[in-house]
């Protein structure tokens, strides 16, 4: 049985792609064979999150206009051998490609794969209509911020009225010393105010511009970060998990906390 | 004793904007609906009454809902009176 997950947000640089790359990653880390395809035609990413920028040959509107096979144009991850990237084209735009399109693409990948994963493009255009075309179930990600969860809450509006039926919410970049003064939204505002089912919580973490950085997903090392991604991963697979505390207090006070106890 | 020293936390104050926020964008009500819909209410007033028509303000909120199922959206206008003409029933 294969999913069709598109990942998506509306407002850009709230970390649609990092999520993309995590979640990808950590499926493939969970042995599910997964393919990650960047839609955001005219501006590539996603290759450079995972550090395959070096390694493209052919990119999905070569595959969609039959330049290529899909499996060309699939770059197998440096890691996993059960991942794989379809890179964007950067000297096309979105009406390069048609919805019909790209969900004619994402069902002939659903005979190989256990998960596609679609990185959306920011904006409620084209591009956004050709990500979520083919996809059975989308999580949004948003930041705890006012323009942001706006975006959002139209994000989802456009989904339903899609016929998207599994929705779900990731709330990243949180900061929980800004939480507990009551200067930021908790996720429990944002679920609050969104009201659909929450899948992840994703502290500000600096260990995910150091990831970037470095073109390796973080997800399943012991940051928070990547811990509250593989948690995500575990979710999409219909395992309960528990949220972390993502209160990151020093060494100092948690070894306090210890010989408290 | 708070009151008097912080002002409202600003994560709160998100929280309430957003949610007056969305319920217009969710109405779906474009700022020239809601023109129109303030003209008409000024026109029909105006047959009984003098209005401060420019310092009239409508916009769309979350009202809890008599039936109690949870918040629903409410029209709110207010409407400042100049003068009630009391025209045509004056004995």
């Amino acid at each position: 049985m294969s999913e069709v997950i598109v990942i998506t947000s509306g407002k850009g640089g709230v970390g649609k792609t990092t999520t993309t790359a995590n979640v990808g990653t950590g499926l493939a880390k969970l042995n599910k064979k997964v393919v990650l395809i960047d839609t955001d035609i005219g501006l590539r990413n996603l290759d450079v999150v995972m550090g395959l920028e070096n390694r493209i040959v052919y990119n999905l509107v070569d595959v969609i206009e039959g330049n290529c096979r899909a499996k060309q144009a699939m770059i197998k991850d440096k890691r996993y051998e059960n991942l794989f990237l379809l890179p964007s084209a950067q000297t096309r735009d979105k009406t390069s490609v048609t919805p019909e399109q790209m969900k004619k693409l994402v069902d002939e990948l659903r005979e190989e794969f256990d998960y596609i994963i679609l990185d959306c493009p920011a904006g409620i255009e084209q591009g956004f209509k050709n990500a979520i075309a083919g996809a059975d179930r989308a999580l949004i990600v948003t930041t705890p911020e006012v323009s942001a969860i706006r975006d959002a809450d139209r994000i989802i509006g456009l989904l339903e009225a899609h016929g998207l039926k599994q929705i779900e919410l990731i709330v990243n970049r949180i900061r929980m010393d800004m939480v507990k003064r009551g200067e930021m939204m908790s996720k429990e505002d944002v679920v609050d105010i969104l009201a659909i089912d929450l899948i992840g919580a994703v502290p500000d973490d600096e260990h995910i511009v150091i990831s970037t950085n470095q073109g390796e997903p973080l997800v399943g090392n012991d940051s928070l970060a990547g811990q509250a991604y593989m948690n995500i991963c575990h979710r999409i697979l219909g395992e309960e998990v528990p949220y972390l505390n993502l209160d990151n207090e020093g060494l100092f006070k948690k070894l306090a906390n210890i010989f408290k106890r | 004793m708070d009151v008097f020293f912080k002002k409202k936390a600003s994560g709160d104050m998100a929280k309430d904007r957003l949610k007056l926020l969305l319920v217009s964008d969710r109405a779906n009500c474009s700022p020239e609906i809601m023109e129109m819909i303030k003209n008409d209410i000024i026109k029909v007033i105006s047959k009984y009454m003098e209005i401060d028509a420019e310092a009239l303000d409508i916009q769309i909120t979350q009202t809890e809902s008599d039936e109690g199922n949870g918040a629903v959206p409410a029209l709110y206008a207010n409407i400042p009176i100049k003068d009630m003409k009391n025209k045509g029933n004056n004995e």
